[in-house]
């Protein structure tokens, strides 16, 4: 099982990483996810001992790897741009790490040729890795990691310069090799599409630290701060002020007033943002509005506390995204005309405080 | 507005027709650089294939010439391998310094390390002279502070001091050529290695250098090429008892007058130049195809932990010993009497003195020329002059033509390079005996001096004027004739500006070519009308404290104009390069 215990790392200095602690458990698929220059891939780097961490320790059941060098390490690690050896071809790239552990060449045949088999590269085994297309170069790197059957898979952003339909693929492929095999793995990307495919759980790193984590559907329905449902883009964030602390919570926003369970809102003299009269930030997932609207279409009829006037109309594949004047958007089934004032009703329950 | 255009341009062409027919207009270019390297270059040449090949001359060849041939020849295979591993010994390590570390002073060691690549012969013998020499400051310092009688130390004379100076020139071919494949080297190639489970050896072994064999092969045919045809540093330093190829020719064709010999042998070195030009040129041909390059920079960072530092101090102290040493003990040997006096081996006089500079002046009967040495000074200054003045006529029109080839520039442009291959000796030997009789009996005319300058320097001048002059856009020529500039004008307005800094850089290279030439002007120049490397030679080969203290004060000039013209080409580069 691996474990960080509070990693730092400056660049040039300023503070990069500012103590992450977490720990990945056995099959278990991890998703760092943020925004590019968070600091992301430096965290794989010094997992795998490429870079050294300023403080803290990353351990491997209970053992601080601080001197042990990254070729003892046992940690595959596919790299963005996948980094294959120019010089090999699709065989010796993947037999290069059971080279390294002095297998027989028979041991070492057999193994490249059932890895190839499984990221589906059978009979690429000859050609030259400069010849081959972005997938097939990401589907080796991959197999090249797996072969010496690594204690812990890493993956930096190894999706990233793959067009769409391709990713979509590849995402499959390796949530499905990495279910089967079992091995722990780290995946880094700034992708949440990729990161809520893959993982058994998902870390939000931002300003150097884990400020999220969770299952994909508990980080997307409740993201725990403004910056995270805006860099998620999942639902509406509101700012405002809170009103009443008593069941049911209220918030008055520029979008009206929002009324919240008081199980989801910690009501307590520990949390003064739950005071009446403090700026607080409401979050409501977009998608849980439309459950509640009439079928009709979203009129007066509601009778909703929320309203604005909408300003956008857009179709998707799942409904009309309607964007309001006062910048709250939500999906529904049918599209109300532009310039009509809308009145919403929104459940209680899909509505959370952030901080 | 294209109405105008078309009828400037029309107006400019039809006026230039009526004198020059098209395929006339195409040769023109090529006429003066024709006739003088076929003058110049190609009838010699055949001149010395027809003196090592004809029957007549094969018969005055005995079994001891044909004995001395395969020597020399073997001796220069065998100092020009020993001198290239060595260079490689040196310049691999040196080329991870600069492409892996980031340290204080690096820009100014860099540079340092591709000074002595351009710097005279003369110079660089009189330089490890200086240091290492019987007069030297090593040995003159050990014999004051061991209170000996006779130098302690003499590796001047010996091999070690020319695969030194060897080592000291072409060390910063690999450095350049090895130090960029390395720099542009995918760090995490390595790091993937490493993340596979590869110790640093095996990633070596099994990544980095298998990457760099390239750039390491092209390194090393390309020192080998240069350590074959060294000619000065052996001569000079090696002193009587080595002759490599080059030297074999000068000796055959000066001291022991066998022009068939020195025939042969020249015949030989060309053969063996040309083999390796194919060599070196097949292998840059293979690595521009497959080099995948990405992210410079990302491989550079500190020295972190001990080992590294021990590793990078090292190096830097090594480079530094190596490269300033010479450098510096020339000068200040220059300006010091450092001597044991005759008779009483062992006390040495010294003291800062400027009696070897005052002696240039001297015209003394004793001397071993007609002239006072400052002259020759002089007769290098005006032979260079001459060289510039001929290789910008030759070059400029040939340079202009090769920025739109057509079939005659694809035709001619391989032998413009020719010369390169051929060694200055064999030029030497060539002009020597092509011009010995009428129509051409130029023998006995200093004039033979710049022209052979000329020979080596033209095809540095057309390859620095051709980028330059390739990086006007036409669109630029357009707008002006457009704007109603006349073909002349458009030239004066549009391409002189920017080809100015160019000819200029053009011109100070083929100056400090022409000044530091010593393998065919040691053929070529007439005794009366020394040049300042002939003459720094002939003070070096003689017994004596003033003679060796002139040589010392001559090259110390020698070095100073140089390092200057050096400068200037590197100040005139670095920013033309980028900016069109």
């Amino acid at each position: 099982m691996l474990k960080l215990h509070e990693l730092y790392k400056s660049y040039n200095g300023q503070p990069l990483l500012n103590g992450i602690s977490f720990t990945v458990a056995v099959g278990e698929t991890v998703c760092l996810l943020g925004a590019s220059g968070s600091g992301k891939s430096t965290l794989l780097r010094m997992i795998a001992g490429l870079e050294t961490p300023e403080q803290g320790q990353v351990l491997w059941d209970g053992e601080d790897l601080a001197s042990v060098p990254v070729h003892q390490r046992g940690f595959g690690l596919v790299f963005q741009d996948y980094a294959l050896f120019p010089h090999l071809n699709v065989t010796e790239n993947v037999a290069f790490g059971l080279k390294m552990q002095n297998l027989t060449v028979d041991e070492i045949f057999l193994r490249v040729a059932n890895i190839l088999e499984m990221v589906n590269l059978s009979g690429f085994g000859d050609r030259r890795v400069t010849e081959l297309s972005g997938g097939e170069q990401q589907r080796v790197a991959l197999a090249r990691a797996l072969a010496p059957s690594p204690r812990l898979m890493m993956f930096d952003e190894p999706l990233g310069a793959l067009d769409r339909s391709l990713r979509d693929q590849l995402m499959d492929e390796l949530r499905h090799i990495l279910h089967k095999s079992s091995v722990p793995a780290i995946y880094v990307t700034h992708d949440q599409e990729e990161a809520f495919t893959l993982a058994d759980r998902v870390l939000l790193l931002h300003e150097g630290g884990i400020v999220r984590s969770g299952t994909p559907e508990q980080v997307w329905s409740d993201p725990g701060s403004v910056w995270a449902a805006q860099f998620l883009d999942a639902g509406n964030v509101v700012a405002g002020i809170v009103r009443l602390n008593k069941n049911p919570f209220q918030v008055e926003t520029s979008a009206g007033l929002f009324e919240l369970n008081c199980e989801v809102v910690p009501v307590s003299a520990h949390h003064p943002e739950s005071l009446p009269g403090r700026d607080v930030h409401v979050h409501s997932v977009g998608e849980q509005i439309n459950l509640l609207v009439s079928r009709r279409g979203v009129q007066q009829s509601a009778g909703g506390k929320v309203s604005g006037v909408v300003v956008d109309v857009v179709f998707r594949q799942d409904g009309f995204k309607v964007t309001l004047d006062n910048g709250l958007d939500f999906y529904l089934p049918k599209a109300p005309l532009l310039g009509e004032k809308i009145y919403l009703s929104i459940p209680a329950a899909g509505v959370k405080i952030l901080q | 507005m294209s109405v105008l255009h078309e009828s400037v341009h029309a107006e400019g062409t039809t006026k230039f027709r009526v004198f020059v027919p098209p395929w006339l207009k195409s040769v023109l270019p090529w006429l003066g650089v024709s006739v003088f390297l076929g003058l110049f270059f190609f009838y010699p040449l055949t001149r010395i294939l027809w003196l090592g090949l004809n029957p007549a001359a094969f018969k005055t060849l005995d079994l001891g010439s044909l004995r001395l041939a395969f020597h020399s020849l073997l001796f220069t295979f065998y100092q020009a391998a020993l001198s290239a591993i060595l260079t490689l010994a040196l310049g691999l390590p040196a080329a991870f310094v600069f492409a892996r570390y980031t340290f204080r002073g690096k820009f100014l060691l860099r540079a340092l390390t591709a000074i002595p690549f351009m710097l005279p012969t003369v110079v660089v013998a009189a330089g490890f002279n200086a240091l290492l020499g019987p007069r030297g400051w090593v040995n003159l310092g050990l014999m004051e502070l061991l209170h000996l009688h006779a130098a302690p130390i003499s590796i001047v004379g010996t091999l070690g001091v020319i695969l030194l100076a060897h080592v000291f020139y072409n060390t910063t071919i690999v450095i350049r050529l090895v130090g960029n494949a390395l720099s542009q080297l995918d760090p995490r190639l390595e790091q993937a290695a490493r993340t596979l489970g590869a110790q640093p050896f095996r990633v070596l072994s099994r990544v980095t250098l298998p990457l760099l064999r390239p750039s390491i092969l092209a390194a090393s045919v390309l020192v080998f090429i240069f350590d074959f045809t060294s000619f000065g540093v052996i001569l000079l330093l090696g002193g009587p008892g080595f002759s490599t190829l080059e030297v074999e020719i000068y000796k055959q064709a000066t001291q022991m007058f066998n022009l068939p010999l020195a025939g042969l042998l020249s015949l030989i070195q060309l053969i063996c130049t040309l083999a390796f030009s194919i060599l070196y040129s097949r292998i840059v041909r293979r690595n521009s195809v497959t080099s995948a390059s990405r992210s410079a920079g990302a491989n550079l960072q500190p020295a972190n932990s001990f080992r590294q530092k021990l590793f990078l101090e090292g190096m830097i102290l090594l480079l530094m010993a190596l490269f300033i040493l010479p450098l510096v003990s020339l000068p200040l040997r220059s300006l010091t009497r450092l001597e044991a006096d005759l008779g009483q081996r062992g006390q040495v006089r010294y003291g800062i003195t400027g009696d070897y500079y005052t002696e240039l002046f001297i015209n003394r009967s004793d001397s071993i020329f007609y002239v006072p040495p400052f002259q020759a000074i002089g007769n290098s200054l005006g032979y260079a002059a001459l060289t510039v003045i001929l290789s910008l006529i030759l070059g400029f029109p040939v340079a202009s033509a090769l920025v739109r080839p057509r079939r005659i520039e694809r035709l001619l442009d391989p032998f413009l390079m020719l010369p390169l291959g051929a060694s200055a000796v064999t030029l030497g030997l060539g002009f020597i005996v092509t011009f010995n009789r009428p129509p051409l009996a130029l023998v006995t005319s200093p004039l033979l001096v710049p022209l052979a300058h000329t020979l080596i320097a033209l095809p540095f001048v057309i390859r620095s004027l051709q980028p330059a002059l390739a990086s006007i856009p036409d669109r630029l020529r357009q707008a002006a004739a457009s704007l109603g500039a006349s073909p002349r004008r458009v030239w004066f307005t549009v391409d002189w500006p920017m080809v100015a800094r160019a000819t200029l850089s053009a011109a100070v290279f083929a100056f400090t070519i022409s000044l530091g030439e010593f393998g065919a002007s040691s053929l070529v120049v007439r005794p009366e009308y020394p040049t300042l490397p002939i003459a720094i030679a002939r003070f070096l080969s003689q017994p004596g404290g003033m003679n060796y203290g002139q040589a010392m004060a001559m090259a110390t000039i020698l070095m100073i104009i140089c390092g200057a013209g050096i400068l200037l080409i590197d100040k005139l580069r670095l920013p033309g390069a980028g900016e069109f």
